[in-house]
């Protein structure tokens, strides 16, 4: 599994010696953590043309480009698991909405520039400590994700925190909407530290490690560049919650409508 | 000596033309093909004409940047999603290396933008086309990136050296546009008759733009243009070639194009739509259409649908994103008031 | 402050090294307002290919330049003394300069 596949999906044939043994609770992981890269990957791609300078075009997409690479790599992976043989691109353009797992900050519209900022700063910090983590979990392919992905999502943070700091310092109109724009993104950030019953039998068994003890060390990262921008965390009084099982918001519908319009008006074709 | 930049971009003084001979050695260097560099001394035409050139080709990848971006969303696999993403922002990064050259002229390319913003400097006119469909990203990056690579290529050897060598970076850069434009139509044209159906479209609207507009007007009696049409465009070229800026007329890069592009054509199985296309063994080229540029500027003025919605899609971007800009100056003014220090 | 216009960010020169053994080269311009901002938009402009090793910006007021209008008392010197190469001199060997690298 590398992180930037370059080259089109394949559809992988049969294995020699039948289908591998589906890990059906692995492949669920990464499908979440495959559809986060590819929605947040996605809100990104709407920023394109339309950002406030021409350089931020440049570093949102560049981006956009690292979190569509992982999800590649997450969802080719996911699809070999979970023992339907699927391809990264079955899975990102042939399932319904209800089917897609991402948390729902990654859905979030993208909003003023503070609003993506507040999105990008949570999961860049989250994604950071996540995939370093990832980086020593046994499995040798997912260890090697790890590795690679962490460095790109360390640009991400070092692009947020900057942004951060310079809008929450800037002038009064971009320290309020910073405030604002943590406070919108705030009570969805819970949701990417979840642990369920699936998260909890891949930690026990020692086969990736879960996100739950990681907030602690995220909030207080997170509290830090916040803090240096003069601004404080939001102690919101309610998590969302539902992305995982499939209940989006109703702005995702028509995120996933457009992701998969050309794809679904060509049935049979070939890209 | 006086603090200056290696840009020139706080160019105030340069040395006037005085009678110390500065006009000859400018003169003497371009005769033996060395370039221009930002301080040397240059005639104001020559100034000039530079910077409006290349600011209309910095204006034309970001405004270029519009009809791809658009389908960024759409992409339809998530490897033609990263590849279109790559394209979309090495446009980004063309008009930027493209600015920094123009910036060494002396200007600033927030009045360069300004000037787009304002309709005072202009992109290509081949982006007031829409992008309709999925093809439409393959066929510009076939075709219209393909003219600009012929264009572009001899402007890697431009007089001016800060140009050249950002013509350089876009030229090896977009060899991977044309490419991936050719292997976009190659995959529809594979597929379903319906894919095939929407390449063949997609060629059909974007042909014309790429073999006028890419390489602007006539400017000599070739492909049958008369000769007066041609006459403006030429005088424009005969100084832009003196001056080593331009390397080729118009008309020499256009047939180079055309011929690239009857092959590949032929190879996807795609028509060119001009039925006058055909080999003429005599010229060792093809032949095709003259350029009836006037109709066709005329049709495609400034006030079209498509012309004054990339303006108002490229300004609402920079009139959204004041507050961040304002923000970012604010902030790093305090940062420099605090010691130079920049958090 | 290099900007002609009020509040527009500075211009910073951008200097990659693109491989092991070779000098910083200046490769262009950015402008940003802060020198962690300038970086980051070097690093997006002009590393997007190869894998480059290091990374400089300098802003583009702090650079001081000899200028061709200065060019007789800076450089006049250089061009004049021959003797500071080695084609002013006799060669080592029979063979000539080439030759001298193969002993």
């Amino acid at each position: 599994m590398s992180t930037t596949s370059d080259v089109p999906a394949v559809r992988p044939g049969p294995p020699p010696d039948g289908p591998p043994p589906a890990a059906p609770d692995l492949a669920l992981h990464l499908l979440r953590l495959g559809d986060d890269a590819l929605v947040l990957g996605q809100r990104l791609c709407q920023w394109i043309t339309r950002a406030p300078t021409v350089d931020e075009d440049l570093a949102l997409s560049n981006i956009a480009l690292d979190l569509i690479g992982h999800a590649r790599a997450l969802l080719a992976r996911a699809g070999r698991l979970d023992g339907t043989g699927r391809t990264e691109d079955d899975l990102a353009y042939t399932r319904p909405e209800r089917r897609f797992t991402n948390a729902l900050l990654t859905e979030l519209p993208n909003g003023d520039f503070a609003t993506t900022v507040a999105r990008q700063l949570a999961y860049s910090h989250y994604a950071v400590l996540y995939y370093e983590a990832l980086a020593h979990c046994a499995d040798p392919e997912l260890a090697a994700f790890g590795a690679r992905a962490r460095k790109e999502v360390a640009f991400h943070r070092l692009h947020a925190d900057r942004w951060t700091v310079t809008l929450g310092r800037g002038t009064e109109e971009s320290a309020r909407r910073m405030r604002h724009a943590l406070e919108r993104v705030w009570p969805y950030t819970g949701e990417l530290f979840e642990e369920d019953e699936v998260l909890r039998r891949l930690a026990a068994s020692g086969t990736v490690p879960s996100p739950a003890p990681l907030r602690e060390a995220w909030l207080h990262r997170v509290t830090g560049v916040v803090t240096g921008a003069g601004l404080t965390v939001p102690t919101p009084t309610w998590t969302a919650r539902g992305g995982r099982s499939g209940l989006h918001t109703e702005e995702f519908g028509p995120l996933i409508a457009e992701l998969q319009s050309v794809r679904r008006q060509f049935p049979g074709g070939t890209w | 000596m006086t603090a200056r930049t290696t840009t020139g971009a706080t160019a105030g003084a340069t040395p006037s033309a005085d009678g110390d001979g500065l006009p000859a050695r400018f003169d003497a260097l371009i005769a033996g093909g060395e370039t221009i560099e930002p301080r040397d001394w240059m005639p104001d035409g020559y100034r000039r004409m530079l910077v409006r050139q290349i600011a209309q080709h910095a204006h034309s990848e970001i405004i270029g940047m519009q009809p791809e971006g658009a389908w960024l969303t759409r992409a339809p696999s998530l490897h033609r999603k990263s590849v279109l993403l790559a394209k979309v922002q090495d446009e980004a990064g063309h008009g930027l290396y493209l600015y920094s050259a123009a910036e060494t002229l002396g200007v600033d390319r927030a009045d360069l933008l300004d000037a787009l913003h304002k309709g005072r400097q202009r992109a290509s006119a081949t982006f007031n086309h829409p992008a309709l469909t999925w093809a439409d990203t393959g066929a510009i990056a076939w075709l219209t990136d393909g003219a600009a690579v012929i264009n572009q290529a001899p402007l890697c050897r431009t007089s001016y050296g800060p140009y050249a060598r950002a013509m350089r970076r876009v030229c090896q850069e977009e060899a991977f546009h044309v490419r991936q434009g050719y292997d976009t139509m190659r995959a529809l044209c594979e597929g379903t008759p319906e894919q095939k159906e929407m390449a063949q479209d997609a060629v059909n609207r974007w042909w014309l733009p790429a073999v006028a507009l890419m390489f602007g007007p006539p400017d000599t009696g070739a492909g049958g243009a008369d000769a007066r049409t041609a006459a403006p465009g030429a005088a424009v070229s005969r100084r832009a070639m003196a001056w080593g800026i331009k390397r080729h007329t118009n008309d020499e890069l256009r047939q180079r194009f055309v011929d690239s592009c009857v092959p590949q054509a032929e190879r996807l199985g795609l028509t060119l739509p001009d039925p006058a296309i055909r080999w003429n063994e005599e010229r060792g080229h093809y032949d095709f259409t003259p350029v009836d540029w006037d109709t066709y500027r005329e049709a495609l003025g400034d006030d079209t649908h498509w012309a004054r919605q990339r303006i108002a899609h490229r300004r609402a971007a920079h009139e959204d994103g004041a507050w961040v800009r304002e923000a970012a100056a604010a902030y790093a003014a305090r940062a420099d008031a605090a010691g130079g220090e920049d958090a | 402050m290099s900007g002609a216009r009020e509040g527009a960010p500075a211009s910073w020169e951008v200097f990659l090294r693109a491989r092991r053994g070779l000098a910083h080269q200046h490769v262009g311009s950015v402008r940003a307002a802060g020198p962690d901002a300038a970086l980051a938009a070097a690093r997006d402009l002009y590393t997007r290919r190869g894998d480059p090793l290091s990374l400089w910006v300098v802003r583009s007021d702090a650079v001081h330049a000899a200028s061709p209008d200065e060019r007789d008392p800076y450089f006049a010197g250089a061009r004049h003394k021959p003797y500071r190469y080695p084609e002013h001199y006799a060669p080592l060997t029979e063979k000539g300069p080439e030759g001298e690298h193969d002993e």
